[in-house]
């Protein structure tokens, strides 16, 4: 019991400058409400990992986070999403430059049937945020170097993407969502249809992002929330049932339903 | 990557099958040997059933094939009849001007009958004449003229010439008139067999390749009747009925697929379009009728309004294609696109349709093979008329190929027989050249993801 309280304390719901917040956050397909009053904090230059049995909820509160829940019929949310402190389902906010500032990575890795080039150049080439052919050569650079594949294709750059291998592409999706300098990059569970190899290439490679861009992700494994996160939401069944430091999560869940899943005691 | 929820499920799932089997399962009793010899037996019949299937279509496609090559080759050849004819100064040019227009208006008929009673001497009868003059088709005086005006030098001179023959006259060389029936029963009467086999003896009849089969329009004469007025009234037909069904078809399909809510209305256009692909084409010529002639009043029997009425026809078919294809683009491209800030328009404009375009090039090119073989809309629109001239544009008075055939098959000449296989041969080429044009496009554009 004492042990318990004192982990409450030690949970943080909130966190100070969070760079993304949700408060009050329904949900609903149809009729079906598939999130209820989600509060949670994304605090900036951390990755912060949703976890959660299959249909908690946890990837339609990613995709709340950049709105793509607008492209599905028949979906209504209600409450508040932030980023820096404005509501980004304003009617004044551009979907568009939303989506440009909050990057998304999906499940299965989802390279355009391009060039690796192109596929690296087209958010630049569609926001306008080159001038000239060099600066767009050195953004497709850089942007493949931090997504640690430039040393694998940079002698095949205009080679079709379709043409790598899955660690490969799902790195260069992520190489993609860099490209157009986003301050927020989403994943959904990245690392799904990955090898254990390609899948610690990734993680390692979510580790060194995490000093330059905010990170929400997805993920069925606990270890690799547990390896990748400096803070963790559980959900269940459309609630955030707890959310706190990785470390408090794993070692010290105050919620009962939390331990039961990080134990592998229920689902 | 373990989901405990499912595993648990999974778990308690398995504990129940395996209680109900706790029955060990005897592999070689005879039962099972029974039921794989039965599965055996039906795949073989399965096997069997497909090949018959397939055999009963090639059998239908080699007697089509036969039964129109058979009748329709003759008409690519053309008998000619080699006669001496004199082109006497007096007929051609009586001044000695050397004028064309004076050479032009030349009784060229005139020669031709001279010298082929010049051939015959014996024939003195004004009817005999008449059958004498049908060896020769009325247009070889054309050939003539055409051989004068180039060289005028011919004037005054006696060359041997092959001449293009009258229609029963090439019947009878391709043997299509059999000379051994009783002479009511035939078209040539036993003194016209006998001139011809008077000419053959001569080695003064041949059969050409018949390339003004191929180079000219309509006629009521068989053996100048060709294909082109057809082909180029099907162009046109074709160039318009494209460029208003693909635009349309496409962003149809497009809005449809793409932005459209899925709500009752769209679902109303929706089955509404699927009726249209089965609506009779008949149907659509009388709505052409009604629209474009009676109150548009854009000229008859002119390609626009075939274009503008198998535009109509293709619609839907253009539409359906498309928007299958655009379905089959994986979702998950799309998503690619907008989590990177493309607008729902460029997402399309830049993934969507490229990726989708093989399989609406494919879908365009059946329907326009389609409209390239749609008869009935188009005799209603009074592209049935007998036109002689090439059509130069859309708007000139034209007619298509399948109405040829249809023209050609309700002519009274045995001569037309031929020639509508041989138009039927030339539609079927124009098919297969667009189908294989729409397996190359697919081929080429296709990429894989």
């Amino acid at each position: 019991m004492a042990a318990v309280s004192q982990s409450a304390m030690a949970a943080k719901p909130s966190v100070e400058n969070p760079k993304m917040t949700a408060r009050n956050l329904d949900l609903f397909y149809s009729d079906n409400q598939a999130l209820y009053e989600v509060d949670l904090d994304i605090a900036e230059k951390q990755v912060t990992a949703l976890i959660g049995p299959s249909g908690c909820g946890k990837s339609t509160f990613l995709r709340c986070l950049n709105r793509m829940n607008d492209t599905i019929d028949g979906v209504t949310i209600k409450g508040e999403v932030t980023l820096d402190g404005r509501d980004i389902y304003d009617k004044r906010i551009d979907v568009v430059q939303l989506r440009a500032r909050i990057g998304m990575v999906f499940q299965k890795p989802n390279p355009f049937p391009k060039s690796i080039y192109d596929n690296v150049a087209y958010g630049p080439r569609i926001h306008g945020l080159v001038n000239s052919r060099d600066e767009l050569d050195e953004i497709v650079m850089t942007s493949l170097e931090r997504a640690g594949l430039l040393k694998e294709v940079k002698d095949r750059l205009q080679s079709p993407a379709t043409g790598l291998s899955g660690g490969q592409q799902q790195r260069l999706c992520i190489a993609r969502a860099v490209a157009v300098s986003p301050e927020v990059i989403l994943m959904d569970e990245p690392c799904s249809a990955l090898d254990p190899i390609a899948t610690a290439k990734v993680e390692e490679l979510i580790d060194e992002l995490r000093s330059n861009y905010t990170i929400v992700i997805v993920t069925h494994s606990m270890q690799q929330a547990a390896r990748v996160s400096q803070r963790t939401a559980f959900f269940h069944l459309g609630k955030l049932v707890e959310v706190g430091e990785t470390d408090q999560i794993f070692t010290n869940p105050k919620d009962e339903r939390t331990k039961g899943y990080i134990t592998g005691r229920f689902g | 990557m373990t989901d405990m929820a499912s595993l648990m499920e999974d778990r308690a799932a398995a504990k129940v099958i395996s209680d109900n089997l706790r029955k060990p399962v005897d592999w070689d009793s005879p039962k099972i040997a029974r039921n794989i010899k039965k599965r055996y037996a039906a795949e073989r019949r399965f096997k069997i059933y497909g090949l018959v299937a397939i055999g009963i279509a090639l059998l239908a496609l080699c007697m089509l094939a036969t039964s129109i090559g058979s009748k329709g080759y003759s008409a690519f050849y053309q008998t000619y009849v080699q006669l001496e004819v004199h082109f006497d100064p007096a007929v051609i040019d009586p001044d000695g001007t050397g004028d064309p227009a004076v050479i032009g208006r030349a009784n060229f008929d005139g020669l031709i009958k001279q010298s082929l009673r010049d051939r015959f001497p014996d024939v003195t009868s004004r009817s005999d004449k008449r059958d004498l003059y049908g060896i020769v088709s009325g247009g070889a005086s054309y050939d003539l003229r055409e051989r004068v005006l180039e060289n005028p030098s011919l004037i005054g001179q006696t060359r041997t010439i092959w001449l293009i023959s009258g229609d029963d006259f090439d019947m009878l060389n391709k043997g299509y008139i059999d000379p051994t029936v009783a002479e009511g029963d035939r078209r040539l009467n036993d003194q016209e067999v006998s001139w011809y086999n008077d000419l053959v003896e001569a080695g003064a009849v041949e059969k050409q390749f018949h390339t003004r089969f191929f180079t000219s329009g309509d006629s009521r004469e068989p053996e100048l009747a060709g294909i082109w007025g057809a082909a180029v009234g099907s162009f046109y037909t074709l160039l318009v009925t494209l460029a208003l069904s693909f635009p349309i078809g496409v962003l149809a399909a497009v809005y449809l697929e793409e932005f459209a809510p899925k709500n009752r209305f769209t679902q109303i256009v929706e089955v509404n379009i699927n009726n249209l692909a089965a609506v009779p084409s008949i149907v659509f010529g009388l709505l052409g009728l009604e629209v474009y002639l009676n109150v548009m009043h854009l000229p008859r029997s002119a390609p626009v309004v075939g274009g503008l009425t198998l535009a109509l026809m293709t619609l839907p078919t253009i539409i359906i294609a498309s928007r299958a294809a655009i379905k089959a683009v994986p979702p998950s491209i799309r998503q690619a696109a907008l989590g990177l800030g493309a607008s729902p328009v460029q997402t399309v404009t830049h993934h969507v349709l490229p990726l989708a375009m093989p399989g609406i090039l494919t879908g365009t090119i059946i329907g326009m093979a389609q409209a390239l073989g749609e008869t009935a809309p188009l005799l209603m629109i009074g592209m049935v008329a007998f036109i002689v001239d090439i059509p130069g544009g859309a708007l000139d008075p034209a007619t298509v190929l399948p109405v040829q055939i249809y023209l050609w098959a309700d002519s009274p000449e045995r001569a037309f027989v031929e020639k509508t296989s041989a138009a039927i041969m030339v539609l079927l080429a124009f098919l297969v050249l667009m189908n294989g044009l729409a397996v190359y496009l697919r081929k080429k554009f296709e990429r894989k993801w």
